[in-house]
């Protein structure tokens, strides 16, 4: 095994995505972690200086309209994102694989139901329908997770549906049910573990989606509610100054862009090593 | 005469033909139908057939992984149609399979050890004892212990299939059902796993039905023959008179088809069987074999052939069997 | 003797891999005459389709090295430029492989595929079609009409083996290379394409070069037969002096490894460890390893190609032993 974790070390270690992507999610992590260490301020210190300066000098990234320090505001809301990432990509894994998993394992009824509502998720656009959910369970950064959740498990649930459905007739599974072994294990046991590199490539693919999505529902007021440091919400407020005081939108938005193109980078990296074929395609 | 290991009776297999989403037609595909067929403690039966004979489904059939839709197995005194919690359970351990693909007869993540003593875990036997068994049964099969931390990727097809065939010692079952064990290998390493069989086979009297299309390994390693054609068993008995001296019309068939292992054979005369092994959708009333019948006649075309006993053990569906005397 | 056609001349293949080169094909001197079946027989990864698609110019290409020559008529075929290969194949060399099913395209009636395959020689529509269902009965084909206009999928595996027989011989190719034709088949559906292999050979002359590991194949239909073992060819001669007494330990032992008997007359042959993969080749008999019979000198000698008759050869020190034993004793 050790030749092959170093074959695969190897493989990273050359795949530029991959680094680059690394690195840029490395420094997000980073800056989420120490943002008390790093931040000048806290993000809701009000008139740290006057409303509206422009950026540089002593505060990097000007100030808004509260006086508050958008650079301050701007590394306490990785976490929020980061946060959306986890939560997010957690939820979405476990329906999508609970369900993935029964409708490929069982077939029949369930599996007519459930891929009838995957198909139902994708007719409807999909922040239409968050608006929805989050409309019906209440605003807050969570629910806008919850519901992004509820749209995008379906992007999980149908490749670990089509896997199962070929992983169950392995000769391996086959066995196992020949010498007893309980549907539960089956599922959990032999097809689970073959489905982990695809979820891999799966999970890091969807990702920027996932956090693009909520920061639409934050900029749209449905997510994080003030004074959050949220970067969709600071969007959605600097657009009322974007002509006087356009760095209120500007920085939260790099730092957006850098996250979700760190992310993306990454799964795009991870996919071409776990999965020579889908490059090749 | 002691009672047989494993006895089938009418045992039939029908699928229902789906026809999109909501509708499911009345036709069915008769995959296995009516097979009467009784194997004895400690014997090899050879089970062949070309593609969609149905003998993979009757196999999955004894293996419970398919239900039967009609009549009735005897398997070791359980009768598999109304087999409590318990009695499942037995003949989860005395039954073991071994398939054809040896890349995905293990579990690609598991490594040889844990693959081998999952089934000793399952029916509660305990850790430390089932390790031992690992052991024993790698040493069984004449594999190095040093594999038992290897995973399947690492290892070649031969040495797959034997740990494929240790797995299933583990449980010391009393049947093995090997379904093309050697197809998927080299003729040294096919010599090898087939030697190994009939060592286990005889050191503990295990019994076996093994399928395969290869007709010259059946000849090698069987007791009986048993031959099915779309579905049904059209001729099972000793496997020196169904290999050499067959009575069924397609038995023939699929015997002369087999190669020959030495251009000497050459010469000799064969009867090369027209067409395709059909299929079992729209079946017509009559011998299913009619079509592709030499020796059909009218008869063969309106009436269902019906088992007949040739000699004790030799049972033949045909209006007219060949070879007798 | 009949024209030869093809002749492989110390033909040598070797991978560029991850720490090294795999040595593929080592010196294999071969050759196929008109209306002459060559089996070519090994174990998986005994380099015999590598060989196959070398001489159609069909390597994956970029990280091979190939060495030797590869004469076609006198002509030796690795001097071709792309544009001359592309002329030879299928209209001089034809070739069918395993899966029939991977090499017809599935939206187009296999009829018409076979009529491209005519039309390229310049024929017209009416007569091709023609020419079409004349080799669809050439083939057996049952109900060649129907079958002309059905669509791959609905075509069993024998069947498709069959339109792809078709359209090779629509062009009459010299030489057909066959690689594992049967493999993916029923037993029934094997014989009957062997039959048609056969009757090739008698129509048309042409000769066949089958890759197979199937040793019932060479049976039924070789007339010459080339083992390889480890990208080599060990033994090479007519079918029935290989079948009767195989010279090269490792011929000797595979034939006794065939299930040709019952159990009850014992167990079969089995050669002990594993086909070796030779990662930059260097002097020494590859079969040493196993070879019951290992000498000294084999581990670290390559054993020369030992004529024992005009068409016998054969790799191995025993045979250079034996001759000097002889001499020794006369």
């Amino acid at each position: 095994m050790s030749s092959k974790s170093r074959e695969t070390l190897h493989a990273c270690l050359h795949n530029v995505n991959f680094m680059i992507g690394f690195f840029m999610l490395l420094s997000v992590v980073l800056i989420a972690i120490f943002a008390d260490k790093i931040a000048p301020y806290g993000y809701t210190d009000q008139l740290v200086g006057p409303q509206f300066t422009s950026p540089g000098g002593s505060y990097l990234f000007g100030t808004d309209e509260l006086g508050r320090d958008v650079l301050s505001r701007v590394i306490y809301g990785t976490r929020i994102t980061l946060k959306v990432a986890v939560l997010g990509a957690s939820l979405e894994l476990i329906i999508g694989v609970v369900i993935g998993l029964s409708c490929g394992y069982f077939g029949g009824a369930i599996d007519h139901v459930f891929t009838f509502l995957t198909d139902l998720t994708w007719c409807i656009p999909g922040t239409i329908l968050a608006l929805a959910v989050v409309t019906l369970i209440g605003k807050s950064l969570t629910n806008s997770v919850i519901a992004i959740a509820m749209v995008c498990w379906a992007s999980y649930a149908r490749p670990i549906r089509a896997k199962t459905m070929s992983l169950k007739t392995m000769a391996f599974v086959e066995t196992g049910k020949a010498f007893g072994e309980s549907s539960v294990a089956l599922m959990f046991r032999y097809i689970l573990p073959n489905v982990i590199p695809s979820l891999i490539v799966m999970v890091s693919t969807t990702l920027p989606s996932t956090i693009l999505s909520t920061t639409t529902l934050s900029f749209l007021g449905m997510g994080s509610q003030a004074p959050s440091p949220d970067w969709g919400l600071a969007l959605s407020k600097g657009i009322d100054y974007i002509g006087s005081a356009p760095w209120l939108s500007i920085f939260p938005g790099i730092a957006l862009v850098y996250t979700v193109l760190g992310f993306a980078l990454f799964g795009e990296g991870v996919r071409d090593i776990l999965d020579p074929h889908l490059k090749s395609q | 005469m002691s009672t047989p290991m494993i006895e089938m009776r009418d045992v039939q297999k029908y699928f229902k033909v789906s026809k999109g989403l909501f509708k499911t037609s009345n036709e069915q595909v008769k995959a296995v139908d009516h097979i009467t067929l009784s194997v004895e403690e400690g014997e090899i039966v050879g089970l062949v057939g070309e593609s969609g004979s149905g003998k993979t489904t009757l196999a999955r059939v004894l293996l419970s992984l398919t239900k039967m839709t009609g009549g009735e197995a005897v398997i070791d005194g359980v009768n598999l149609g109304k087999a409590s919690h318990k009695d499942m359970e037995k003949l989860h351990r005395e039954i073991a399979v071994v398939f054809q693909d040896p890349a995905s007869n293990l579990n690609p993540r598991e490594t040889v050890e844990s693959s081998i003593m999952r089934p000793m875990i399952i029916h509660g036997v305990p850790r430390s004892k089932a390790k031992e068994k690992a052991r024993e049964v790698l040493q069984m099969v004449k594999m190095d212990l040093k594999y038992l931390d290897s995973f399947p990727h690492q290892l070649s097809g031969g040495q797959l299939q034997r740990i494929a065939i240790a797995r299933a010692l583990a449980l010391s079952p009393k049947i093995m059902i090997l379904d093309e064990p050697t197809s998927a290998l080299d003729v040294s390493v096919q010599a090898q796993i087939l030697n190994l069989l009939l060592d286990l086979q005889e050191e503990m009297h295990l019994t076996y039905i093994i399928i395969t299309h290869d007709l010259n390994v059946i000849k090698y390693i069987s007791d009986k023959i048993a031959v099915m054609y779309l579905g049904q068993l059209v001729e099972f008995g000793p496997a020196e008179v169904v290999g050499n001296r067959p009575s069924h019309p397609y038995t023939k068939g699929l015997m002369d088809a087999a190669p020959i292992l030495d251009p000497r054979d050459r010469g000799k005369e064969k009867e090369i069987m027209k067409g395709d092994p059909g299929s079992l959708i729209d079946l017509k009333a009559g011998c299913r074999f009619y079509a592709r019948c030499r020796y059909a006649t009218d008869e063969c075309k309106e009436k269902d052939p019906e088992n007949v006993i040739l000699a004790p053990g030799h049972q033949v569906a045909c209006v007219h069997p060949l070879n007798i005397e | 003797m009949s024209e030869e056609l093809l002749r492989l001349e110390h033909l040598s293949i070797d991978y560029k891999v991850k720490g090294g080169y795999l040595s593929a094909v080592n010196d294999v001197n071969l050759s196929v005459n008109r209306g002459e079946i060559l089996a070519v027989v090994g174990e998986s990864g005994c380099g015999k389709s590598t060989i196959a698609h070398s001489i159609m110019n069909l390597l994956p290409g970029g990280n091979e090295e190939v060495e030797g020559k590869i004469l076609f008529k006198g002509e030796d075929l690795r001097k071709y430029s792309r544009k001359q290969m592309e002329a030879i194949r299928g209209k001089d060399i034809g070739m069918i492989f395993q899966n029939p099913l991977d090499s017809l395209n599935p939206v187009y009636k296999t009829g018409k595929q076979v009529e491209e395959a005519i039309l390229l020689d310049g024929i017209d529509r009416v007569q091709a079609w023609n020419k079409v269902l004349e080799l669809y009965k050439d083939v057996k084909m049952p109900d060649a009409e129907v079958r002309a206009n059905s669509f791959p999928h609905e075509l069993s595996g024998g069947m498709r083996q069959r339109v792809m027989i078709a359209m090779m011989l629509s062009r009459n190719p010299q030489l057909l290379i066959a690689d594992e034709p049967t493999t993916a088949l029923d037993v029934t559906i094997e014989a009957q394409i062997l039959e048609i292999i056969k009757d090739l050979k008698k129509t048309y002359d042409t000769a066949i070069m089958l890759i197979t590991h199937n040793f019932g194949l060479v049976a039924e239909v070789a007339d010459k037969i080339a083992v390889m073992y480890a990208g080599e060819v060990i033994e090479y001669g007519d079918v029935f002096e290989i079948f009767e007494k195989p010279l090269h330990p490792y011929t000797t032992l595979l034939m006794k490894a065939l299930p040709r008997k019952t159990k009850h007359e014992g167990r079969l042959q089995t050669i002990d460890g594993n086909v070796p993969r030779i990662l930059d080749k260097k002097p020494g008999c590859r079969f040493a390893n196993r070879c019951p019979y290992a000498m000294e000198k084999c581990k670290d000698n390559t054993p020369p190609e030992i004529h024992v008759s005009e068409e016998h050869k054969c790799r191995c020190f025993l045979l250079e032993e034996q001759a000097e034993g002889k001499e020794a004793a006369e």
